[in-house]
């Protein structure tokens, strides 16, 4: 076991964990943002750099401070470091400029796309990003793209997070590329398309933290905050069956995994619950599910409007003025 | 003139073919480490040299070398890295392709040294006649003998292969040159793991420069303390120097390093200073990656010392009043040049060369290509400038390669040397689309 001292807090931890996820196991403010790395992905992470941190001292043993900031998601903690997170300037100003760099090419399309409300791009623009923008050139555009039949790609609002790819990889061996081109002209493009013709390509929907990725089959339905997502499982011989359906009234309009407050697909046994693509995209249809209860998300305040947890008071109240 | 360690033979004709190169004392080095020495002595003598590493950062090669991890039963690696795409470095280049026998004989003392019996040049896919060239210098060498199974009997093979490039700067850097040689994108990967303990399929690996491994060629012959004779206390032996630019006769060179940056530009049997009798207005001395120099910085340092041409010269100031040796691409400017035009030029290859894996590169790089592109086409406003200084302290060392720092460098020291000239082509962008702002015109510096 090592200790290592995050924003004053100090914890135990094993040998090889990542700052991230140590500062994980603190919980709260202490947890840097992350934008590409995901714990069911092996060899996603360093790419976003939004959880950069500064290390003030490396280690007992070497205790000088590194000159760089380091990305906490792909960094080893080592006995005696300190970290700072959300108590370093330097942190925040640069993880500022990390934000700024990844809105300057984005639509900022929210009123026309799926993922606002959960995603993960506005709640960093929220949480670390300035009003205004510096940025006064052309943005770069892409033309959407299928993925599939079920899958729409709007590369525009890709910020190459790279999860996709990963999920390609671990779903087939036979992905050449999931990135054509390079620079800012890079794509997350056809190779998976063709590639990928496969029972799970639907994860990559759920791992992608904006609205790049999304289900022809509920797009443009309703906005998340106006439906209530349950905790749903189903007989499913090809996953788990263990999903969140998110309903409007009586009507089913999306299946998704369930996901961790860091919007990680659910681990248990150690193994991810990724759902097939059946589940997903075909059993729209409440009888092929067992409705266990509310799903509890606490990532994104807007979905929780919907006051689906609780029996709503004012619902009575609406009907009694009607 | 200085000695001549890696060219001396260049100009005899044939000397690309093993039996010239070979009557020229060519292949000595082979059986001098083979025949005499055990592979240990090699990595010794190397690191006794001090030869730091030619392709741009200057690291100890013999350091280096120490560092490669050596478990049991796993195969390791050398790799030259002769994928020379840094705009101004074409040393690599004449080397191999007018000397290709000294770099095999370089890659096989190594890999000897280095107890590597597969190696790899990674060739940029530009130099494909070069591909060309390497492929029938090793089909000779293994026709004599110095490559394949049990060389000159002493028991140890070496298999030696080219592998071309798709011509991609960012396979220059090692990591993701090791992904491309493994048949990947290009992308460089997050360190640690080094490649010494990690490298090409996740085996321990050495990636140099190839006029590091063809510079081990000397070492050997005369032996590390008749090389640590030449050059400088902290800059050993001789370096290639491509020069460009408005000299009145570029090519490439080999210097001792340490000769004056004076002498280099306007000696006899170098530059022979500045084309058409013109003065010099800047200089990068080591590539696109390193900070540019004005006029009264370039042959003087800061605190009025002679510049040199050696790796603690050139940086003397650091970034405030120096630059680097870097690679050794040795660009000058005469008065006539835009110095906007040309941080846009560089900008403009640095946003097209990065990989696009990490955002403050990626988005960064394009974005001040953009800016700068406007304030070159009078387009720009004075807090254009300070947005640009900012955005490149936001790349730099928040980055997975040094591509981002690369990029941003030059940047930044353009604009820190030559801020009024940035300031010109905001107040007078009419002036800026017809003509450059020549030197006479900067009040500040006086020749
Ligand atoms: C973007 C980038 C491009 C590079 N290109 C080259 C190159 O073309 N040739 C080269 O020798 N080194 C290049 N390097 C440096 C290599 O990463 C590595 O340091 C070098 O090959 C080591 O060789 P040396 O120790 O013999 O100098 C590049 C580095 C970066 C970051
Ligand atoms: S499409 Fe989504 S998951 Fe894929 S790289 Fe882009 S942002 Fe990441
Ligand atoms: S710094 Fe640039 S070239 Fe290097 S990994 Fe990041 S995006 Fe790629
Ligand atoms: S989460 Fe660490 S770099 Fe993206």
């Amino acid at each position: 076991m090592v200790k290592v001292t995050i924003d004053d807090i100090e914890i135990e931890v094993e040998e090889g964990t990542t700052i991230m996820n140590a500062a994980r196991m603190i919980g709260g403010d202490v947890v840097p943002p992350a934008m590409c790395y995901y714990s069911s992905l092996p060899g996603t992470g360093g790419k976003c750099r939004t959880c950069l941190v500064e290390i003030a001292a490396g280690s007992t043993k070497d205790p000088r401070p590194m000159p760089k900031l380091m990305v906490s998601c792909s960094t080893q903690v080592q006995d005696g470091m300190i970290v700072k997170n959300r108590t370093s300037e330097k942190v925040i100003e640069n993880r500022g400029a990390v934000v700024e760099f990844l809105l300057i090419n984005h639509p900022l399309d929210c009123p026309v796309c799926d993922q606002a409300g959960e995603c993960d791009l506005q709640d960093l623009g929220f949480s670390h990003g300035k009003a205004g923008t510096r940025y006064e050139e052309e943005r770069r555009t892409f033309d959407p793209i299928d993925i599939g039949e079920n899958i729409k790609l709007h590369m525009n609002r890709c910020i190459l997070c790279y999860r996709c790819v990963h999920v390609a990889n671990q779903l087939t061996d036979q992905r050449v590329h999931g990135a054509l081109h390079r620079g800012d002209h890079t794509e997350i493009s056809t190779y998976i398309e063709k590639a990928v013709d496969n029972d799970f390509s639907g994860n990559m929907i759920d791992v992608c933290p904006v609205g790049a990725l999304t289900d022809r089959t509920s797009r443009f339905k309703s906005r998340v905050w106006f439906l209530n997502p349950m905790n749903a499982s189903c007989e499913c011989t090809k996953c788990s069956g263990k999903a969140v359906v998110w309903m409007f009234g009586k009507q089913m309009y999306r299946v998704t995994t369930r996901q961790d407050k860091y919007g990680e697909v659910e681990v248990v046994d150690g193994k991810p619950e990724w759902i097939c693509n059946e589940c997903r995209f075909d059993k729209k249809d409440l009888s092929k599910w067992t409705i266990e209860g509310p799903r509890h998300i606490d990532r994104h305040s807007v979905i929780s409007q919907g006051h689906y947890e609780k029996p709503n008071p004012l619902k009575n109240a609406t009907k009694n003025i009607e | 003139m200085g000695r001549k360690l890696l060219l001396e033979h260049i100009d005899v004709p044939g000397i690309e073919t093993f039996d010239v190169y070979r009557n020229h004392g060519g292949y000595k080095s082979v059986e001098k480490a083979l025949k005499t020495m055990s592979p240990q002595e090699v990595v010794e003598e190397v690191q006794k040299s001090a030869l730091k590493g030619r392709g741009g950062a200057g690291f100890p090669t013999g350091m280096k070398w120490s560092f490669l991890a050596k478990p049991e039963g796993v195969p390791r690696y050398l790799v030259c890295n002769a994928d020379e795409s840094e705009p101004g470095t074409f040393k690599d280049r004449y080397l191999m392709e007018k000397l290709p026998h000294l770099l095999i004989e370089g890659m096989i003392t190594s890999s000897y040294a280095l107890g590597a019996n597969t190696s790899y040049i990674y060739i940029r896919g530009e130099y494909y006649f070069i591909l060309e060239i390497l492929e029938k210098a090793i089909d000779e060498a293994y026709a004599k003998g110095f490559l394949g199974k049990n060389i000159l009997g002493s028991g140890y093979d070496l298999d030696l292969y080219v592998a071309p490039g798709g011509g991609a700067y960012i396979c220059g850097e090692e990591t993701a040159l090791l992904e491309s040689l493994e048949g990947k994108r290009g992308n460089p990967r997050m360190k640690p793991p080094f490649p010494a303990i990690k490298g090409l399929y996740g085996c321990p690996t050495v990636v140099n420069n190839v006029e590091s491994i063809a510079a081990v060629v000397p070492i050997i012959n005369i032996g590390a303390d008749e090389y640590l004779k030449i050059g400088t206390e902290k800059s050993s032996g001789t370096k290639l120097i491509s020069a460009c630019g408005n000299l009145a006769r570029p090519g490439v060179y080999e210097i001792e390093l340490g000769l004056s940056v004076e002498e280099f530009i306007y000696g006899d049997d170098w530059c022979r200073g500045i084309a058409n009798g013109k003065k010099i207005k800047a200089l990068i001395p080591g590539g696109s990656s390193v900070p540019i120099l004005p006029a009264h910085l370039i042959t003087k340092t800061a605190t009025g010392e002679t510049r040199y041409m050696s790796y603690e010269s050139l940086s003397d100031g650091g970034f405030a009043s120096g630059s680097m040796l870097g690679s050794g691409g040795f660009i000058a400017f005469d008065e006539d040049q835009c110095i906007v035009r040309n941080t846009w030029n560089f900008a403009r290859f640095y946003s097209h060369e990065s990989c696009g894996q990490c955002s403050p590169c990626r988005e960064g790089t394009a974005w001040m290509e953009k800016v700068l592109r406007r304030i070159e086409n009078g387009e720009g406003n004075m807090r254009d400038i300070d947005l640009l200084a900012d955005i490149n302290k936001k790349i730099e060392g928040n980055t997975i390669c040094p591509l981002g720092d690369a990029a941003a460098w030059p940047v930044a020291a353009a604009i820190r040397h030559f801020r009024e000239e940035f300031e010109w082509h905001v107040t007078h962008p009419q002036d800026a689309l017809k003509g450059n702002y020549g030197l006479l015109s900067m009040p500040s510096i006086t020749l």
